[in-house]
């Protein structure tokens, strides 16, 4: 039993390896709850297409970089195809416009970029889903929404697969974040025991930034007071004269937006592929209800740290231990704090228990 | 009362009625009952089962036009592609067995519960007499079976298991397609040359029946090299992110990382291994190296720059100069515009094998199908010359190994071909450890 423990891998450079790992993991299951949260916080609708709002995210990545390198075709008769035919060369729009630095500079940029190119898009998607789809479900009970919102995130993943195939499609960071970093020298660690993915470093803090920034939006602005109160009492809110649904709408939006920004950013680390929203949907309902229906620190929290929880246990010294634990961990977490804390980390009372 | 008078003219006719009449079952049962799904008017119908929804669907579609392909040929229409160079010279471009050819398909979802599902369906409804595709070892294995019980000849299409052909074997199963075993005696002597005798392997391994047996051939085979096996961590099937996994490679004392992963697995984790800077590292004096011991040209198009300089195998690439590769390539370029895969080879060839040997068996009935393709020693299919033993109903032929192109030219130019490995070479013999268990059992007609 403690021999896992005392086992050479389980220094000090793994455990903070994987602490990283989980921040990373932790940062998408976080952004994702965090919308979720919104949503049901605000509209009181448990929302199961937010997954394929990541992956739409995502997908903006894939569109703005098919878009940039739009090309024109120029048959070479120097080089021939597979078929012994003269070779089609490709040129970027982009490319003979602005010559070879400046075009293949926005081509390399392509993920970055589009993070301008997502927040209108997915504000449009929030706004289109919200007013054509999901106001109709309002009053209906939590089954009906889940179902409708289950089947919209399949029709959404068929629509992407038809254009997009299912083969996921390489959407590289810029060069200058490709490779890995060091972080280990920077805190003091010998070199080369602490090495890790620059542009998982890049997500981390990416994610941090829109994270607070939703909670300042929230604490500090005018409309992010009414819509707290909002989620206060929505009826009260009515009676002061203020149009809450409106803002609602708006809330969806954001979170929308939100959820997408995670996918542009995470198109990096893993190829975006139609059903890659799935693969995130159940866990950051997991998420949400570790952390507590409704709470948004608590959706962040729970996020970071069954992030964490999954990066330790698919430790080898865990792993030797306790085979497969790394496929169970976060349900066996989940079931252990809904015992223990029926309404999860930062539940609050009366939340999705009338 | 009358009296009964038995002369000839009513002797001959009561005669001939109780003869008809007795022998009238017979003569209809027999018929209705030589085999499953007799094809009886002038057409004979082939099941295609292959992933049509799911993440593999970009693969099952590749199959299916590489199928529709062979019935175009088979029927004479098209420029006929490999039948040109096909050794045997039974098939003459009408059909076979004078019967025109024509296709369903099925959606193997590739989940086994789905594929069989699909391919009952095909038999039962549609009276396929064959039932061809599919890009997973999870379900050729279910497949297989189900063809065994009903009765009908299962040609598997991508399947890199060794259990199909190995404790999964069935009389009525037949694979073209290569397997981990050979994988692994194909790959190591390139990786011996490339990377020296001297090294640690870690393995990442998806944890399904073709992951264990595709780790335990490489595993084998590097290790009679003298290279040391420091880990092999199971991951589970469902994992996108595999960092966690590959996180500790670095500092486990490895210097090379074997990834048993195929499709969405391999993809996501040879991308996580590039981000990790695995392969910019020097570990015990030596360049850090990924292997991946099965390649697709779709996972390669999938990981993109990431499967620069990597070796991998494969069963079959478009790149062969043979005279058959080179028909078959022109045949599906000038007919989709785009070269074909190796699940599209395999599929292909599986179809003109079947529709060959029912030719030369003079029949569709499975148990002479399978006399036909035992054994049988044939060429010009793209792989060289290459036997379907009868021991296993595997196909021995070359394997090829392969490497991510370094400088790409364009779209398809994303794995260059290392060295063609000659079938000697990867041969084993039928009871050999990692096949053992299985039993072909007998063949089912289904009657």
């Amino acid at each position: 039993m403690a021999r896992g423990f005392v086992g050479a891998g389980f220094t000090m450079d793994a455990i903070i390896l994987q602490v990283l790992n989980g921040l990373d993991k932790g940062s998408a299951y976080a952004m994702i709850a965090l919308g979720l949260t919104l949503i049901f916080g605000t509209l009181g609708v448990v929302n199961f297409a937010h997954g394929a709002l990541f992956m739409l995210g995502a997908f903006c990545a894939v569109t703005l970089q098919r878009i940039l390198s739009l090309s024109y075709t120029v048959e070479d008769p120097t080089q021939t195809d597979f078929l012994g035919n003269p070779l089609k060369v490709d040129t970027p729009y982009i490319v003979s416009w602005f010559g070879d630095a400046t075009g293949n500079a926005i081509l390399n940029w392509s993920v970055p970029l589009a993070i301008l190119f997502a927040i209108p898009v997915m504000l449009l998607i929030g706004y289109v889903m919200e007013r054509g789809l999901i106001k109709h479900f309002y009053k209906r009970p939590h089954a009906d929404q889940i179902l409708v919102t289950f089947g919209l995130a399949i029709v959404i993943q068929e629509i992407v697969k038809y254009f997009y195939g299912a083969n996921p499609i390489p959407t590289p960071a810029p060069d200058m974040f490709r490779g890995s970093v060091d972080f280990g020298v920077m805190i003091g660690f010998a070199q080369n025991e602490i090495i890790y993915p620059y542009w998982r470093l890049v997500y981390f803090l990416f994610s941090a930034v829109i994270i607070g920034s939703v909670f300042a939006f929230l604490r500090f602005t005018t409309f992010g007071m009414v819509v707290r109160a909002g989620m206060a009492d929505r009826e009260t809110v009515g009676l002061l004269g203020i149009n809450i649904d409106k803002r609602f709408t708006i809330m969806f939006g954001i979170a929308a937006a939100v959820a997408g920004l995670a996918g542009v950013m995470y198109a990096p680390i893993n190829s975006p592929n139609y059903h890659m929203g799935m693969d995130f949907l159940v866990l950051s309902f997991v998420v949400v209800v570790v952390g507590g229906m409704g709470s948004l620190p608590g959706a962040v929290l729970a996020g970071f740290l069954l992030g964490i929880l999954e990066s330790f246990a698919s430790m080898n010294e865990v792993k030797s231990v306790i085979p497969g634990i790394d496929q169970i961990i976060i349900y066996l977490v989940a079931i252990i704090i809904l015992l223990t804390r029926p309404r999860g980390l930062m539940g609050r009372k009366g939340v999705m228990e009338e | 009362m009358t009296k009964f008078q038995l002369n000839r003219r009513t002797l001959i006719k009561s005669g001939a009625a109780i003869g008809a009449g007795l022998a009238l079952p017979t003569i209809f049962t027999s018929s209705a009952r030589a085999y499953l799904n007799e094809p009886k008017g002038g057409t004979v119908t082939l099941g295609f089962n292959v992933p049509q929804t799911g993440p593999y669907a970009d693969e099952g579609l590749d199959e299916l036009r590489a199928q529709e392909l062979a019935v175009q040929h088979l029927n004479g229409e098209g420029d006929g592609g490999m039948l040109n160079t096909f050794s045997s010279k039974a098939l003459k471009g009408n059909g076979i067995l004078g019967k025109k050819v024509q296709f369903v398909s099925g959606d193997t979802q590739t989940k086994s519960d789905a594929a069989r599902a699909a391919a009952k369906s095909m038999i039962e409804k549609d009276g396929a007499v064959m039932i061809n595709g599919g890009s997973s070892s999870g379900v050729a294995v279910a497949v297989q079976s189900l063809c065994q019980e009903a009765g009908v000849i299962f040609m598997a299409g991508l399947t890199h298991s060794n259990d199909t052909t190995g404790k999964d074997k069935k009389r009525n199963g037949f694979r073209h397609f290569f397997n981990a075993y050979m994988s692994g005696q194909a790959l190591a002597p390139v990786l011996n040359a490339a990377y020296g005798a001297d090294r640690r392997a870690y393995h990442l391994t998806a944890d399904y029946t073709w992951g264990w047996t595709q780790q335990e051939s490489i595993q084998e085979a590097t290790e009679k090299l003298g290279w040391e096996t420091v880990n092999n961590v199971l991951t589970p099937l469902a994992a996108t992110d595999f960092s966690s996994y590959i996180a500790p490679v670095l500092n486990s004392g490895a210097d090379v990382l074997i990834l048993n992963h195929y499709g969405g697995n391999m993809v996501n984790s040879l991308t996580n291994a590039v981000q990790f800077g695995l392969r910019d590292k020097m570990v015990n004096g030596k360049q850090f190296e990924i292997v991946v011991p099965l390649y697709s040209e779709l996972m390669a198009a999938g990981a993109g720059a990431n499967v620069r300089g990597v070796i991998g195998s494969m069963n079959w690439n478009w790149q062969l100069q043979d005279e058959g590769s080179k028909a078959f390539v022109k045949s599906f370029g000038e007919k989709y515009g785009r070269p074909p895969s190796n699940s599209a080879h395999t599929c292909y060839a599986q179809v003109m094998l079947y529709a060959d040997a029912c030719e030369r068996a003079g029949t569709f009935d499975p148990c002479g199908v399978v006399d036909a393709l035992e054994g049988f020693e044939f060429d010009g299919m793209g792989n060289g010359p290459t036997l379907y033993r009868a021991d296993d109903h595997q196909c021995f032929k070359d394997v090829l190994v392969m490497k991510g192109t370094e400088n790409p030219t364009n779209e398809y130019d994303t794995l260059e071909i290392v060295e063609v490995t000659p079938r000697a070479q990867v041969e084993y013999a039928p009871d050999h450890p990692m096949f053992a268990g299985g039993d072909l059992g007998q063949c089912n007609s289904g009657a």
